[in-house]
């Protein structure tokens, strides 16, 4: 272990290369099916498979979700487009080449803004989001004296999303992923998930000493299949880079696998020692030209950002920033919740419902927000009963919306009658009640004017009990206080 | 541009060739031909001038996304070399 004094003189750099799969129904530049989870090798086409006399095709779409995400990063969309063949040989690359973006990738620049635990905000600069295709899948199993490969994901269309190295922490890294997949999920373009790999991320990690401008040399971390992971492999290459520096060992510009098992990377020893793509324009594909007339359509039909939405939460809905954050956790959770707020003006009881009741029980039965069996009207509609005083917020949550959810056709109105749970916010109704603890409670009430004021608790529980947890606690303490105050 | 033995190894490295000696100083003399030919290209003033990327004035030569033709599964795997019911196999790439 490195004391904190050492791992102190120096500052962790770090740069993310994050790799998208589209939702396309075909693939990046041939017809054949992306389905995630086929038997191996059926969604091939001549393509795909490498042999001769075949050409490929942009898929419009795919060059439409790139530029999406662009827009969300605040980059500058590249109006004419070409390809590149990227240049290696590897089994699970049929052609020989890739076709990806080399100059001009479709996206220059832009950034991602991340809220780090503490509440900081950071800007993470991208440098670029480029275009191209997945590889297949290539199995190395135990025992077995070849490789196998599956070439159904060859061809899937991928967006390259790569950061300047921006990020001194592996929490800044953890951030930046999530507000990524954050963004994808919003724009409906990838469904994020890195445990399927649809989301992959590499990380280019190195070091120097505090102060210093000159960047370390960098290792590119690979094969970390969940947000944790990465995080886990940054913090520990920081402090295996420290340890060969504090050692004099020189650091290697390399390529090393993260072993989740262990915590530990290794350096990948591929028979492929010699790296050399000789990128040249891929002759095979035309210009994509993205017009003005393309762009603006595509901007028209962007989704609500999660920073537009919180942005609203907090500025329009006056909710506070943590409110706001989980409530843009999700997309389908933001919508419904922005709709909920088109029938409520209360929007912090909207808030609470949804962080607690709402949530709790999507949690508890695995269910998506699309799945929830109340609408956001009738939740609406069960937030104008506390607003009109008619129970409280712990009853609404706790007896009228269980009912709700088991009961679709009756109203929380009905509900909280049939229940006999309309709080007793009349002074007539209550006073009686209010009258009776007192008379029961002549001890007490004689301490309370004598200065323990804390006692008032105590009463309000009595009224409360009385009352079968239907008193209105704003009028009960008005009239507990008009009582024993006077 | 005369190419060097180094040159030629690197390639042939990167091609997947293999040359014997005498193999080699054969390619090292072609190619250095081949780029010494090319290379009167240079005398062309090209200043201002977009590179050519492709041969055909057409751009957005586009696809919908939709699915079309793909092989059979038996199809695909009956070129390979190597295979089994499933998967194309190959010489083991990772140790």
């Amino acid at each position: 272990m490195l004391s904190a004094e050492i791992k102190d003189k120096y500052e962790l750099v770090v740069g993310l290369e994050v790799h998208a799969q589209l939702i396309t129904k075909s693939k990046m530049y041939a017809t054949d099916s992306t389905e995630y989870g086929s038997l191996p090798n059926t969604q091939v086409s001549v393509l795909t498979l490498g042999h001769p006399g075949t050409l490929p095709k942009v898929n419009r779409k795919a060059v439409e979700f790139a530029i999406k995400m662009g827009l969300a990063c605040n980059s500058e969309i590249t109006r004419k487009n070409i390809f590149a063949r990227k240049n290696y040989f590897y089994p699970d690359l049929p052609k020989g080449y890739q076709i990806t973006q080399d100059k001009g990738p479709i996206c220059v620049g832009g950034e991602v803004p991340v809220t780090l635990a503490d509440g900081v905000k950071k800007s993470i600069a991208l440098t670029r989001i480029h275009m191209e295709e997945d590889a297949g899948k290539s199995m190395h199993l135990a025992g077995e004296v070849d490789t196998l490969v599956d070439f159904n994901r060859a061809g899937v269309p991928l967006i390259e999303i790569v950061s300047e190295p921006d990020m001194r922490s592996s929490e800044e890294a953890y951030a930046f992923l999530v507000e990524v997949k954050k963004l994808v999920r919003y724009l409906d373009i990838c469904d994020g998930n890195m445990e399927e790999g649809s989301l992959r991320c590499d990380a280019n990690i190195s070091i120097r000493l505090k102060g210093a401008e000159e960047l370390g040399k960098k290792v590119e971390v690979k094969n970390m299949n969940s947000f944790r992971n990465v995080s886990r492999a940054i913090e520990h290459e920081f402090e295996r880079q420290i340890d060969l520096m504090e050692k004099g060992v020189e650091i290697i510009s390399e390529t090393r696998t993260f072993d989740a098992t262990t915590g530990t990377t290794a350096s990948m020893r591929t028979k492929e020692d010699l790296n050399d793509y000789r990128y040249f324009p891929e002759p095979d594909l035309s210009p994509v030209v993205v017009s003005e007339e393309w762009l603006e359509s595509i901007k028209i039909a962007m989704p609500s950002l999660p920073r537009e939405l919180h942005h609203k939460f907090v500025h329009e809905f006056g909710l506070p920033e943590y409110d706001a954050g989980v409530l843009t956790d999700s997309k389908e959770i933001a919508l419904f919740f922005e709709t909920l707020c088109t029938h409520t003006n209360n929007y912090k009881a909207a808030s609470n419902l949804m962080m607690g009741p709402v949530k709790s029980y999507l949690n508890e039965l695995t269910l998506h927000i699309e799945d929830f069996p109340i609408s956001p009207e009738k939740l609406a509609s069960l937030i104008a009963l506390i607003d009109d005083g008619k129970v409280s917020f712990s009853v609404a949550s706790q007896k009228v919306y269980p009912e709700m959810l088991q009961n679709k056709d009756k109203t929380p109105l009905e509900i909280a009658q049939q229940l006999n749970l309309i709080q007793e916010s009349d002074e007539g109704s209550l006073k009686p009640i209010v009258d009776s603890v007192l008379a029961e409670n002549e001890a007490k009430v004689a301490e309370y004017k004598s200065g323990k004021k804390g006692l008032m608790g105590m009463f309000m529980g009595q009224v409360m009990k009385k009352s079968q947890g239907k008193a209105d606690p704003k009028v009960a303490t008005k009239l507990l206080s008009e009582i024993l105050d006077n | 541009m005369k190419v060097d033995l180094n040159t030629v190894k690197k390639i042939a490295h990167l091609a997947r060739l293999e040359f014997d000696e005498a193999g080699a100083e054969k390619i090292k003399n072609d190619m250095t031909q081949i780029l010494d030919w090319v290379e009167q290209l240079n005398e062309v003033d090209t200043e201002g001038i977009e590179p050519l990327t492709t041969m055909s004035s057409e751009v957005n030569v586009l696809r919908e996304d939709e699915e079309g033709e793909h092989l059979s599964h038996d199809r695909a795997l009956s070129n390979a070399p190597q295979k089994d019911s499933d998967y194309f196999r190959v010489p083991k790439v990772l140790e």
